[in-house]
């Protein structure tokens, strides 16, 4: 898979240090959110890439950004948001509201996590097929895109009757399914999930994983994905980018974080969990996440590290690139 | 063998459906367990297995159709409800929806205090639940007039199992303490769970979904599905080397964390649930890789092997 990649690495999405806060007022006092905070990404096409992190990192906020949908209280303060749409590289964050509506669906898609919601609970599965694709392909009559909807459900192996139902009649994993149907029926260039298989049965989690794969290998095209799962995370992507705080502090191939993470925070993120077969005693990571309206100083983790030193406590560290694929941001790396 | 609770041919019929069409499924077909003094036993299955719906009819919040439970081998009477309330507690999964938001915290230990009179001052009631919190890594001062916003849900999911130990229970019943936990912290509460048993010997009854946690803390297992316990026995013994086939899939498909064991194989997924519980014979016959013909007639019965209960035709030759 590796070579592969470094054949076909074009760039379908870069953010160029992506700063997105939640600007809030408080009985007049101005609180800011650091959700999103200087994050410097490179996606590339034909590839999944996933976000781990722990609830309330930033992870979910960052996804929105990538999709484009930044609205108030959400702000973007810096930086860019660029898609590569047919050769040419478009910064998104200045189109207009028309033009993104567009890209929707068309260009870039997305599969939230409770799929309860996504679906108008009064109307057919096939009627809210028909309102999501009229509205982006024009002079279609009902019976086309039906034709449309029924031969994707088909081709992912969904029970074709599906259509012919309301939300509430279909199973959780279903409905996931034919959301991840719906998001992909105009062959998006980018899908975006968030937390896609989290609500899920783990024999349901796993056909949605496979489902999703398979869209991906058929399509070639991007995935990025957000779970807290990092069973999930080592079965789907093909690069994993670890979040604390608001900011990416390390990223690289599934194999090397799984096999040789190097920032302390991935490191317990890993050996934290427990395996099959080992009952040897495990500890989760010390301390708790620290509050995006009141970031410490310096790193954001050193008040949880247990390798902490005095630069840790005064300055964020930049990226050191390991290889071609690893980066990490950590005072450690290049020391020893 | 001295057992703490024992539950025997536990069954829980709910009616579906309107007066035309009315059917009625098994949430709980046949239920027989029990739990020893200081263990941690597992109830493990998706979800609709019925792992919550036996949880409360242990914990009495629901009128079994049929069974019947000893605790301590005495028959559940009214008279010893005071039994099944301060010697069982329970933990559930959300600790956000545990606590009244507009109510403190520690007003909830008091209340407890005050219902068992288990303190005869302020001050006596305040070390009591001092010395509580301590066991789950909190102290009185860090809690006091708090209320639940003001904490984190690993915090608070602590809270909620300090709060179950106030009465000095013999039996905690865990449904999914941990789902609402983030991943980072899952540890912390599941490592509290093996020191409970450890140093106070206490048991609990641990229901999850989730299989690798389950392996590491508890040290027997059953396996549910559809109503049924399918497979019993001890968690190196179950999750090793499960005999029955969903115990299988089951165990095959938890997402591993290693990139180098990545699934092999596709499942096919249970089109509806409602058929599965209505089926006749096994319930997984539907599904099974390895079905027979006489799995879609005859219900299988419970085949002891190795130690292991399995509820499958497969093994029915062994046995003989």
């Amino acid at each position: 898979m590796a070579e592969t990649m470094a054949k076909t690495k074009q760039v379908v999405l870069r953010t160029e240090q992506l700063k997105a806060f939640y600007v809030l007022e408080v009985r007049g006092i101005q609180k800011i959110v650091k959700a999103v905070n200087d994050v410097d990404l490179q996606i590339y096409e034909n590839e999944i890439y996933s976000i781990a992190g722990e609830s309330g990192c930033g992870k979910t906020t960052l996804l929105k950004a990538l999709f484009n949908d930044i609205v108030p209280p959400l702000r973007l303060l810096e930086g860019k948001i660029c898609y590569r749409i047919n050769d040419e590289e478009i910064d998104v964050t200045r189109l207009s509201k028309e033009e993104k509506r567009r890209l929707r669906m068309e260009y870039i898609s997305f599969i939230p996590q409770g799929s309860m919601s996504v679906f108008n609970p009064v109307i057919k599965i096939e009627s809210a097929f028909a309102d999501f694709i009229g509205s982006h392909v024009n002079e279609r009559n009902r019976a086309e895109i039906f034709e449309l909807a029924l031969r994707r459900i088909q081709e992912l192996g969904l029970p074709s009757n599906v259509l012919d139902v309301y939300p509430h009649q279909l199973s959780g994993g279903m409905r996931q399914r034919v959301t991840i149907a719906l998001a992909s029926i105009l062959n998006p260039r980018i899908m975006i999930g968030d937390e896609p298989t989290t609500a899920l049965d783990v024999v349901v989690q796993r056909g949605v994983i496979q489902m999703l794969m398979d869209i991906q290998q058929n399509l070639k095209n991007t995935i990025i994905m957000v779970t807290h799962d990092m069973g999930v995370h080592a079965n789907i992507a093909d690069r994993i980018g670890i979040m604390y705080a608001g900011k990416i502090v390390e990223e690289a191939s599934t194999e090397t974080i799984f096999a040789e993470p190097v920032h302390p925070y991935t490191q317990f993120l890993i050996n934290s969990l427990p395996k099959f077969g080992d009952k040897s005693m495990r500890d989760s990571v010390p301390g708790s996440p620290p509050a995006l309206s009141d970031l410490p100083s310096g790193c954001p983790f050193h008040p949880r590290c247990p390798y902490v030193k005095d630069i840790c406590r005064q300055e964020m560290p930049d990226f050191s690139q390991l290889d071609e694929n690893h980066r990490v941001a950590c005072w450690l790396v290049g020391e020893n | 063998m001295e057992k703490l609770l024992e539950v025997n041919n536990l069954t829980k019929r709910y009616a579906q459906g309107n007066v035309l069409a009315r059917i009625s499924i098994t949430a709980v077909d046949n239920v027989s367990f029990y739990v020893k003094p200081a263990e941690i036993f597992t109830l493990a299955g998706e979800s609709g297995c019925g792992k919550t719906t036996t949880a409360k009819l242990v914990l009495g919040f629901e009128e079994a159709t049929a069974g019947t439970m000893l605790h301590n081998g005495n028959t559940r009477s009214r008279r010893e409800k005071t039994w099944l309330t301060k010697g069982v507690q329970a933990i559930f999964q959300d600790p956000f929806s545990t606590f009244n938001p507009l109510r403190t915290v520690d007003s909830y230990f008091h209340e407890t205090v005050r219902n068992f009179r288990l303190a005869r001052s302020k001050k006596d009631a305040i070390a009591h639940i001092d010395q509580k919190l301590r066991l789950v890594g909190l102290t009185y001062e860090d809690f006091a007039g708090k209320y639940p916003n003001e904490f984190s849900g690993g915090q608070l999911q602590r809270i909620s199992i300090a709060r179950a130990l106030v009465t000095d229970p013999k039996l905690l019943i865990a449904d999914e303490p941990v789902s609402m936990v983030d991943a980072s912290l899952r540890m912390s509460i599941v490592n509290l769970f093996k020191r409970l048993r450890d140093e106070l010997g206490v048991s609990i009854l641990y229901i999850t979904h989730d299989l690798a946690t389950a392996y590491y803390v508890s040290d027997r297992i059953a396996i549910m599905f559809r109503g049924n316990i399918v497979e019993m026995g001890t968690v190196e013994r179950v999750l090793m080397n499960p005999r029955h086939p969903y115990s299988q899939l089951l165990r095959d498909s938890i997402p591993q964390a290693d990139p180098k064991k990545r699934w092999a194989t596709k499942v096919t997924l249970a089109e509806l649930e409602q058929e599965e519980y209505l089926r006749q014979g096994c319930k997984f016959a539907g599904r099974c890789p390895d079905v027979m013909d006489v799995c879609k007639s005859v219900v299988p019965t419970d085949i002891h092997i190795d130690d292991v209960f399995v509820k499958c035709h497969l093994y029915a030759e062994e046995k003989k």
